[in-house]
């Protein structure tokens, strides 16, 4: 590994823009934790859902290509934060490992590039955090005790079943992370229930009531905000609740960390402002 | 013409039909060699106006080739056609009123298409300037309007990489939309540029401009050589 | 039920899915798990009857395939162990490769605010 102190990180194609906060609080808690994360020096669109037939390579290029550049990096670990990108690229990346006619058959279309060897392994984010907990719990300066945070893990990282980061049915990875930082953690009986995804785009009905249904059960449960990793699925329960009677934050898990690192926190792209409620809270004054 | 004679001919095939032409040529003048006249699909003949795209696979090789005609020579058994338009529908918009600063999705907006894109090259490898076509519509996806103008400021508007396209993508007038964006609203303005107008508003080169006019080829040469891109440089 | 079966429908699907549609024994797993199970005209284990029979026409008349937003739940919980969300994807396609859209991505609203990955993922699944 070239980086000893800090972790090799692929964004994707959100992370520049709309899921910024996402990026920006991961970055800083990460410096915070000593393992910097440091941008590939270049990467390509994952296409953000895995095409899933038997002979559509042409969709498994993008995720390669990025391998191809990692691994020309000398990396074998790549991080990502977004979890579409994280499912794409793992399961892509699998595919090469599973069949190497699929690997040649890529390596001979990429010809402008050397052969990728299939040797970098894709990691979340989360993974890496659930191996640094006692780091994690050193670092916390304000823990967010009066905080109830109900957990929300959506599809991508934990199906289909060979890419999962934790248990496909009963995950805990997220609230383990959360009770390091002194969340009064709420359980969710539907943290693993899709949000209706790209829907978003043309069938916007679907995930309207996917939200409503998802959003309620945080509430009634007694849920002051719902924490999440998947840009797609924080701006569909964010945005959406504009259709429902609820009003509730929505936070990457790694705004919450670096609120509770006492760092600076953006929060600038949200829907439902969640300053209003920390300074309630008086985590924010 | 005795020099002529002294060229070795060669084959090559336009849309099928075998012509002997002479060795050296360029596309376009092996064309015109060849009795073609053009209508469109030649303009500079110097390699800066995009509109001589030519289409061509070689004798031996299976890959399908795209460069202009006036900067690519012929090659024997070189099969080729001209493709003087591409169709491709530009979108509209007022350049005051997208501000990227304030809309982080504007090139997606105005050219959802990019996001089909599938990393495949096939744009990059079409382009006769060795552009990093894939590179700039990937730019232009995640909102890095800068990098996307950036890289594509080579670009003469041929049209190849959107012909070659599997995702449909209008590569070339994307590019210029980033181009446009990032002189409107990314670069500092040029204070030498505004200088310069206020200097032709006063008239100044006027006198500058009617020694010009008298000089001979040889002298504005001289002078075009000794020029100089801003002053004090 | 009339059938206008095409007999090469269910080799296609097997062949571009790489799974056993014939393995399904109708247990209503993946539908009862479904969130989008409400939005569909048809449900999951009823389109594999379809394939079986060969009703493409049946199937392509539906919107089911088009509801899947491959979040794998039904894949992840089949006793049978058959990736559903593969099998939707193989009749997408069917569709997608004859060049058809299923959205207009000319007329796609609210773009200046949808996040990247929603177009992209989107696109890829609606356009051929």
């Amino acid at each position: 590994m070239i980086f000893m102190d800090g972790y090799l990180y692929y964004p994707g194609c959100t992370l520049k823009t709309k899921a910024s906060d996402y990026e920006e609080s991961a970055m800083a808690i990460m410096e915070a934790l000593g393992k910097p994360l440091v941008e590939m020096d270049n990467w390509y669109c994952c296409g953000a859902v895995q095409s899933l037939t038997t002979d559509d390579l042409i969709h498994q290029i993008a995720p390669i290509r990025t391998m191809c550049c990692a691994q020309e990096q000398g990396e074998k670990v790549l991080v990502t934060l977004c979890d579409m990108c994280y499912n794409v690229l793992k399961q892509a990346n699998q595919r090469m490992k599973d069949q190497p006619d699929d690997l040649d058959t890529m390596n001979d279309f990429l010809d402008e590039d050397p052969d990728y060897l299939g040797e970098v392994e894709v990691y979340h984010l989360f993974e890496i955090l659930r191996d640094m907990k006692k780091e994690i719990s050193k670092k916390v300066v304000k823990p967010l005790n009066n905080l109830k945070i109900t957990p929300y893990y959506g599809c991508m990282l934990l199906r289909p079943t060979g890419i999962a980061i934790d248990d496909t049915e009963d995950p805990k990875i997220m609230e383990e992370l959360l009770g390091q930082i002194g969340v009064d953690v709420i359980d969710n009986p539907k943290r693993t229930e899709c949000c209706g995804s790209y829907h978003t785009v043309n069938r916007s009905d679907i995930v309207e009531k996917r939200v409503e249904d998802l959003v309620a059960r945080a509430v009634e449960d007694g849920a002051d905000a719902i924490a999440l990793s998947c840009p797609l699925c924080q701006f569909n329960l964010d945005y959406h609740q504009r259709t429902t009677d609820y009003e509730i934050p929505i936070f990457y898990l790694t705004e919450l960390i670096a609120l509770a690192f006492g760092l600076e926190v953006g929060m600038k792209k949200h829907w439902v402002d969640p300053k209003k409620m920390l300074k309630e809270k008086n985590i924010l004054k | 013409m005795p020099e002529e004679k002294e060229k070795k001919m060669i084959d090559i095939y336009v849309m099928g039909r075998r012509y002997k032409v002479p060795e050296g040529l360029t596309i376009m003048t092996a064309l015109e060699y060849a009795g073609y006249k053009y209508v469109r699909g030649c303009g500079c003949r110097g390699g800066f106006c995009g509109a001589c795209s030519t289409v061509y696979r070689n004798k031996e090789d299976y890959k399908l080739k795209m460069d202009l005609a006036c900067q690519t020579a012929v090659e024997d058994g070189m099969f080729l056609v001209q493709l003087p338009f591409v169709p491709s529908v530009r979108t509209m918009y007022e350049v005051d009123e997208v501000n990227p600063e304030k809309d982080d999705n504007i090139l997606l907006e105005h050219y959802p298409e990019i996001a089909r894109c599938v990393s495949c090259n096939t744009c990059t490898k079409a382009c006769p300037q060795d552009i990093e076509v894939m590179d700039y519509v990937q730019a232009s996806l995640r909102g890095d309007i800068d990098r996307a103008a950036s890289l594509s400021f080579d670009c003469i508007q041929c049209g190849l990489c959107s012909i070659r396209c599997p995702a449909d993508i209008k590569h070339y007038h994307l590019a210029q939309e980033a181009r446009r964006l990032k002189g409107k609203y990314i670069d500092t303005l040029s204070k030498q540029l505004k200088e310069r107008v206020k200097e032709l508003d006063d008239y100044v080169y006027d006198e500058k401009f009617k020694e010009l006019v008298k000089m001979t080829k040889e002298e504005i040469k001289k002078v075009y050589d000794k020029r100089e891109f801003q002053k004090g440089e | 039920m009339k059938v206008n079966p095409d007999h090469t429908f269910l080799e296609k699907v097997e062949e571009l899915s790489g799974q056993s549609v014939n393995a399904c024994i109708r247990c209503g797993t993946c539908s009862a798990g479904c969130p989008f199970v409400k939005e569909m005209d048809v449900l999951p284990e009823r389109i594999f009857k379809k394939i079986v029979l060969g009703d493409k026409e049946g199937i392509l008349e539906k919107n089911t395939m088009w509801i899947c937003a491959a979040c794998f739940t039904c894949s992840v919980r089949c006793p049978r162990d058959i990736d559903i969300a593969k099998i939707m994807e193989a009749v997408r396609q069917i569709v997608l490769r004859d060049n058809i859209d299923m959205i207009d991505i000319s007329k796609i609203e609210n773009i200046e605010n949808l996040p990247q990955l929603a177009v992209v993922g989107c696109l890829r699944k609606e356009t051929g």
